[in-house]
């Protein structure tokens, strides 16, 4: 289980410290366009569940946003301090997952050799987690009006799934008509198109989504471009550490 | 080493090998699945700012 072993460990360095570094640029890129977008809420769109409406909206239409809002009260962190550990946990903790992914995808490519590598692996993995589900989904701002919760995820997924095999096919198989049954493995979802909400519009001043959507994106492409280099270093450490001419984990 | 040990070596080992990156696999989309995607709405609430700026499917 030496490559197991190796595999996860490489993806926890490297998760840890994307996952930190994303934490700090959303505390100061993403959260505060989160935090604005939040108090547009119960101004005429449906409710939240962060307790942010004010004691007046209370009554019926608290109740009805709560049924609508699909929260039923749950638990949820309390603004500040707790609020903040949790986006930190949910980035490290997804940030090792992306990892453990970039590692499973990049060792059966034959390993990513060197931190300029890892980069380029960054890049990959920005195309198909952001990039393309973006297009069709981008990143949205609480109160913005949404399609079904479920259709988005599955096209989320479907997408992001054909982006990875597409580019998997150009890059890994040296002909032209892969190339081409990449690209259109690429194209199609968007052929299809993403579920849209029935209207788009929102109580949201001018700016402050596109504002949103640049932030998000930015900080997701440095998040991977760091989280791919990350993934080299650390494999060419566990190979020269190893000792040997292994070029491989296992 | 004869050569018949070595190549039968070398065919577990590749086995071995898939089996042991598919778990990683597997391991990173349960990982990015539950925090990403979860219904559960404790889930949901505590990862909220973070799907919000990473862009999975949010309410």
């Amino acid at each position: 289980m030496n490559l197991f072993r190796n595999a996860v460990f490489a993806a926890a360095i490297a998760g840890l410290f994307a996952g930190l570094v994303m934490t700090a640029m959303q505390t100061f890129a993403t959260v505060p366009l989160i935090l604005q977008a939040e108090t547009f809420e119960g101004a005429g769109m449906s409710g939240h569940h962060h307790g942010t409406a004010t004691a007046a909206t209370a009554g019926a239409q608290d109740e009805a946003a709560a049924a609508e809002d699909h929260d039923g009260g749950a638990w949820a962190p309390a603004d500040g301090f707790e609020r903040f550990a949790f986006t930190a946990l949910a980035n490290i903790v997804t940030g090792i997952g992306f990892a453990l992914l970039l590692v499973a995808a990049s060792e059966f490519a034959g390993g990513i050799a060197g931190w300029r590598q890892g980069v380029f692996w960054g890049f990959a993995g920005f195309a198909v987690f952001t990039l393309a589900p973006g297009l069709g989904l981008p990143p949205e701002l609480p109160t913005m009006p949404t399609a079904d919760l479920m259709d988005r995820q599955v096209w989320w997924i479907a997408t992001v799934a054909a982006t990875a095999a597409g580019l998997a096919l150009i890059a890994f198989r040296g002909s032209v008509v892969f190339s081409l049954v990449g690209v259109a493995l690429i194209v199609t979802p968007h052929l299809i198109g993403a579920p849209q909400p029935a209207s788009h519009e929102s109580p949201l001043p001018d700016g402050l989504h596109h504002q949103f959507v640049v932030a998000a994106t930015v900080t997701s492409l440095i998040f991977w471009v760091l989280l791919g280099g990350m993934v080299g270093m650390v494999r060419q450490h566990l190979l020269a550490t190893a000792g040997g001419p292994s070029k491989s984990f296992a | 080493m004869n050569t018949a040990a070595s190549s039968l070596a070398t065919a577990t080992s590749s086995a071995s090998r898939a089996v042991q990156l598919g778990a990683v696999a597997l391991l990173g989309l349960f990982v990015v699945g539950f925090v990403g995607f979860s219904h559960a709405e404790i889930v949901h609430n505590a990862g909220h700012d973070y799907r919000h700026s990473m862009a999975f499917p949010c309410h």
